[in-house]
């Protein structure tokens, strides 16, 4: 173990014990400051794959309340950059920011969540052998060290926020039901429900509405367009009449970096747009 | 109208269970299990020390000890169990805790034999008086106290744990690497504790134990005291894991399992939820081996055999993971068919062991316990055709 590694390595131990001595009150996460109202700093991103740059010198800015949509052809890195934000992927180059002072770059996966991003991924992964209810459980927000949860009890005020969550997911009459055994878009509600009961600052959501029915793709609009202003919320999709009936801005990936940046009118009459969507094949 | 009828019964909804439903609900087999539990720790005593020996009914001391190695066997599967069936961590290295823990009560027992060793020293067991040390090393200070010594038991294979796991876990070593590396885990244990020099009696390990809390261990009420003790560790051993899955840090463990880095992304520290369950398992087998060596009488480094690891997670396997009882049910099918084949066909055993492993592999993945809920269903399911045809 290198010298860097090792003093990393007691300072996770130390904070382990501390954590365990005070029953796992989190060790001094840093506190979001939206004092310049924008939630989301991400500069000069660079990640490459065995030479190959996913992601090229990209720079994004996130408003806080903002409902952003992200568009792009498949593969201009839009699951890549969701990847660098949420901890997963570490950058070659470049910097993010949650707010004024939050280094993501520095931060885990489970510190990223505490501080308030909350991720739907493109492929839904919910918990299978969990019934719907316990997902929900799981992913609500709060406290999430070992001890706290091994004597944790529901109160009757986060029993109904579940119901709530429940109802606004159309979820309510499988709430026993084993995740595993819900359909493709029933799985996607309940993963943007999991999302909804995480309460984050900032919501990252990949392809919501990829296999849902015209009628579910249009509650799931509906319902990203009412998290906004509370919530910030980044969306990714592919379905342009689905981007069309939410977005406020949009911002178009292409190769890495960002092609253009506008509302959708302006961005649909932009020639480099346009030929990249025609090179693509057309969307 | 209706909102004044949903009332109450919401509120009886919300009202927490208490501690006995929590763990008991919806689970039959489980008490099933503990009540089974109960007679045989009341009755084999019974049998044991109020039947005349020649009565039919009288169990003999062999017996005894026989019942009692299947529930310290059993109790090492359950921990298995916890972190196999419920997190997935497949450790092939469970009994170098369970032979810690043996070790923890041997050293405890060697240092009860006091001068009636052969060579009679008051301090020192023989092996050390053998090898002329002079003096007793400095980790076998105060294991002569009994509650010591049982601290020992659980504290050593914790911290092993602890800090194995800490290493693992952080490094997210998961799968397969893992498993190899519990097994070159307990294969080091195993090379070290033959040493002579690492104190620990080489070879020979500890044996010709005398006496438990100064009462002598050949007494049959000295032996049924530690059958007792090790069906009320087996139960409360139980208990504790039930808890343990039944509570919301059992249903992060098994989304852990599920969806590793889906729970990191909702905020859980995967790593600390492996840790801690690693460790508390870890001190369930050796609990498990504390109460095996003093009923078989020797602990030695042929414990921490890499096949003994190995033949545990075939018991839990063939009794059927995930489920606590089936650990239990495979723990002591297994070791009776052990039993039996290696005094008929003793070179056959292992053979017998690995095709049972492959038969439930291929033809009960869900193990024996998971036969019988399959056939309920399957019966159901014609019952539910019958009965459509007859209509
Ligand atoms: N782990 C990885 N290893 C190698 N290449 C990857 C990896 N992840 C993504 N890529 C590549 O990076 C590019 C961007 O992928 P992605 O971010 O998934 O695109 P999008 O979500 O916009 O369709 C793709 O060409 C993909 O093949
Ligand atoms: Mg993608």
């Amino acid at each position: 173990m290198s010298a860097p590694g090792l003093r990393g390595g007691i300072e996770r131990f130390g904070n382990t014990v501390g954590r365990v001595l005070n029953r796992g009150g989190s060790a001094a996460a840093p506190r979001l400051d939206l004092s310049h109202d924008i939630i989301l700093y991400l500069e000069g991103i660079t990640v490459s794959f065995d030479g190959f740059r996913a992601l090229n010198n990209l720079s994004l800015y996130v408003e806080a309340g903002e409902l952003r949509c992200i568009i792009g052809p498949n593969g201009a890195g839009k699951t890549t950059m969701m990847d660098v934000i949420t901890g997963k992927t570490r950058p070659d180059l470049g910097s993010a920011w949650f707010g004024q002072t939050v280094d993501l770059l520095t931060l885990t996966e489970p510190e990223i969540a505490e501080v308030g991003i909350g991720r739907k991924f493109q492929k839904p992964t919910v918990f299978s052998e969990h019934s719907v209810f316990e997902n929900l459980e799981l992913a609500m927000a709060g406290n999430k060290s070992v001890w706290r949860m091994l004597f944790a009890k529901m109160t009757p005020e986060q029993h109904l926020r579940i119901d709530e969550v429940l109802e606004t997911i159309g979820l309510k009459d499988h709430r026993a039901a084993r995740a595993g055994s819900l359909s493709h878009g029933q799985k996607q509600w309940l993963e943007i429900g999991m999302l909804l009961m995480q309460d984050p600052a900032l919501l990252l959501v990949d392809e919501p509405v990829a296999g849902m029915t015209p009628q579910e793709t249009e509650r799931t609009a509906e319902l990203l367009v009412s998290l906004a202003g509370k919530h910030s919320v980044v969306v990714v999709e592919h379905d342009m009449n689905f981007v069309r009936s939410i977005a406020r801005t949009v911002t178009v990936l292409h190769q890495g970096s960002v092609l253009a940046e506008g509302s959708m009118e302006q961005v649909q009459n932009d020639p480099k747009v346009i030929e990249v969507y025609l090179g693509d094949g057309g969307h | 109208m209706e909102n004044a009828m949903e009332a109450p019964r919401k509120l009886a909804k919300h009202a927490p269970p208490t501690p006995y439903q929590l763990l008991m609900r919806n689970d039959l087999p489980s008490g099933l299990f503990l009540t089974v539990l109960a007679i045989v720790t009341v009755l084999v005593p019974i049998l044991h020390l109020v039947v005349p020996e020649g009565n039919v009914l009288h169990l003999s001391s062999y017996s005894v000890t026989l019942i009692g190695k299947y529930m310290c066997y059993a109790l090492l599967a359950v921990a298995v169990d916890l972190i196999w069936g419920y997190c997935g961590i497949l450790s092939l290295g469970h009994t170098a805790f369970f032979a810690l823990g043996g070790y923890a009560m041997g050293m405890y027992l060697m240092r009860q034999i006091g001068t009636r060793g052969v060579y009679a020293d008051p301090v020192l067991p023989d092996f050390m008086v053998f090898l002329n040390w002079k003096e007793l090393p400095w980790f076998w200070q105060g294991m002569d106290q009994f509650w010591f010594a049982m601290i020992m038991v659980v504290f050593i294979p914790g911290l092993l744990a602890y800090v194995f796991g800490w290493l693992a876990f952080r490094s997210r070593v998961t799968g397969v690497y893992l498993s190899i590396i519990t097994q070159a885990l307990t294969y080091a244990l195993l090379l070290a504790f033959f040493r002579n020099e690492m104190g620990f009696g080489g070879n020979n390990g500890l044996t010709d134990f005398k006496d438990l809390l100064g009462m002598d261990l050949k007494q049959p009420g000295v032996r049924i005291a530690l059958f007792v003790a090790t069906g009320v560790c087996l139960g409360f051993g139980y208990f504790a894991c039930r808890y343990v899955v039944r509570s919301r840090f059992g249903r992060v463990v098994q989304a852990i399992r599920d969806a590793e880095s889906r729970a990191r992304f909702i905020g859980y520290r995967v790593e600390n939820y492996k840790l801690w369950l690693f460790t508390f398992s870890a001190m369930l087998a050796g609990l498990a081996g504390a109460l095996y060596v003093p009923q078989v009488g020797i602990i030695n480094p042929g414990e921490f055999a890499p096949i003994n690891s190995i033949e545990v997670v075939i018991w839990v396997a063939v009794g059927g993971r995930g489920t606590l009882y089936g650990a239990v049910v495979g723990a002591v099918l297994v070791n009776y068919a052990k039993t039996v084949l290696t005094d008929a066909l003793p070179d056959v055993w292992l053979y017998a062991l690995g095709a049972l492993f492959v038969v439930v592999t291929l033809f009960l993945p869900k193990g024996i316990v998971g036969v019988l809920p399959d056939l309920k269903a399957k019966i159901d399911t014609l019952r539910l055709q019958r009965a459509r045809r007859a209509r």
